[in-house]
């Protein structure tokens, strides 16, 4: 499907709106549902994961190139990667919050607890499934965060309309989250196809 | 063992299809529901692989949790956790080659399956060894019960099959947008409403 004979741009549009990541390919959906009650705390949490998701595919690239597949480890894959990227979740916290304090503020409690988003872990075993080289990867990770950020802060947007709407009582809060999910799902769909992606 | 333990025991196992279900009531793993329930084998495949992983790191972590300081819980459980993926993940691949293949990249994510690392925290660390096997069970069997209902609603109407096999009329049109992804939350968006009419109609009222 991809393969590293894929233009740059391409790898990017694919990642973040054909086949974004929280609509088309379910991934991440946790933070979706859970932290998408108001525009401010989604695009909180789309900084904090575009920021991490790169750098933690800066990192597990070469763990995986470098380290566990010249010392034949790559079932211990799953295990370094969550450690590698708990790890740096951690520095980067430390460090953010010494050097840019506003965008600590803005990302707030997200950052400890984009270690269990799937996404990040996701798109470090996509780049490796897709055998992208290195530069790819962070093309790709970052076409992967910005479409999460997309979704998400659109996701928020429509929801703080359907709060105020007159929903039927069964259908309030999750389940109308849900249909309205699927509409969203529907409309990212259209862009198959596009490019020949 | 008196009837009290008994009770509660079984109140574990229970609690996890209808009144805590990991999917309905929880919200946590959506991730693995949505996109294995395409058809109800990958749905029960996944959730078989899911109720593996469930009982036996909420089992490991019963019994070391004790040994391991709380200031290092995380990491200890996340090892855990990854340790019984990976053995699911390179089973599936060496007995189940195609199942593995259409369920890809959700077996590994697994490991970050918010149910196994909440159940770990907030179960298996603060009780015993039998109390934790129940919980991982109930969770699993809750887990597994919900994916592949929205695997079999999925398929029954998106391709017209169940398990793989011809179940409507060949004159049946499929709604292929049930299988594709609107379709999975749509029917879980259903499903969750249909889940609150029977908490509201058999169990007491929420305040």
């Amino acid at each position: 499907m991809m393969s590293n004979d894929l233009n740059i741009f391409l790898i990017f549009l694919s990642a973040m709106i054909v086949n974004n990541i929280l609509l088309i390919r379910f991934i991440a959906l946790c933070s979706f549902f859970g932290i998408s009650n108001s525009i401010k705390t989604s695009i909180g949490m789309g900084v904090a994961v575009i920021f991490v998701m790169i750098m933690a595919t800066a990192v597990s690239w070469p763990v995986y190139h470098f380290i566990l597949v010249p010392l034949n480890l790559v079932y211990l894959r799953t295990a370094a990667f969550i450690l590698t990227i708990a790890t740096f979740v951690q520095l980067e916290e430390m460090f953010i919050r010494r050097v840019f304090p506003p965008l600590y503020r803005a990302m707030g409690i997200y950052l400890p607890l984009i270690v269990v988003n799937c996404a990040v872990l996701a798109a470090a075993f996509l780049c490796i499934d897709y055998k992208f080289d290195f530069g790819r990867s962070i093309v790709y990770a970052i076409g992967v965060s910005s479409g999460y950020f997309v979704a998400i802060v659109m996701f928020a947007a429509i929801r703080e309309v359907v709060d105020h709407a007159p929903v039927p009582t069964l259908f309030r809060g999750h389940p109308i989250a849900f249909i309205t999910a699927s509409l969203m799902s529907l409309a990212f769909l259209g862009f198959k196809g596009l490019f020949g992606l | 063992m008196s009837q009290d333990d008994t009770n509660s025991l079984l109140k574990q196992l229970t609690k996890g299809l209808v009144k805590e279900n990991p999917i309905l009531v929880i919200m946590l793993g959506l991730c693995a529901a949505l996109a294995c329930s395409t058809s109800a084998t990958d749905a029960l495949g996944m959730g078989v692989a899911f109720s593996f992983v469930m009982v036996c790191s909420n089992i490991v972590v019963a019994v070391i949790r004790k040994l391991v300081p709380s200031q290092v819980r995380i990491p200890v459980y996340i090892t855990v956790i990854s340790t019984f993926v990976t053995i699911v993940d390179y089973t599936l691949k060496a007995y189940f080659p195609t199942l593995s293949q259409s369920l890809g990249v959700f077996v590994p994510l697994i490991v970050v399956n918010c149910t196994v690392m909440a159940r770990a925290e907030a179960f298996s660390s603060k009780n015993t060894i039998v109390a934790s096997l129940m919980d991982g069970i109930g969770m699993g069997i809750g887990f597994t019960l919900i994916i592949t209902i929205i695997g079999a609603i999925r398929e029954v109407i998106g391709a017209g099959t169940l398990f793989g096999r011809q179940l409507m009329p060949i004159q049946y049109q499929p709604f292929i947008i049930l299988i594709l992804p609107p379709g999975a939350f749509l029917v879980l968006g259903f499903l969750m409403a249909l889940h609150r009419k029977i908490m509201t109609t058999f169990y007491k009222p929420q305040t």
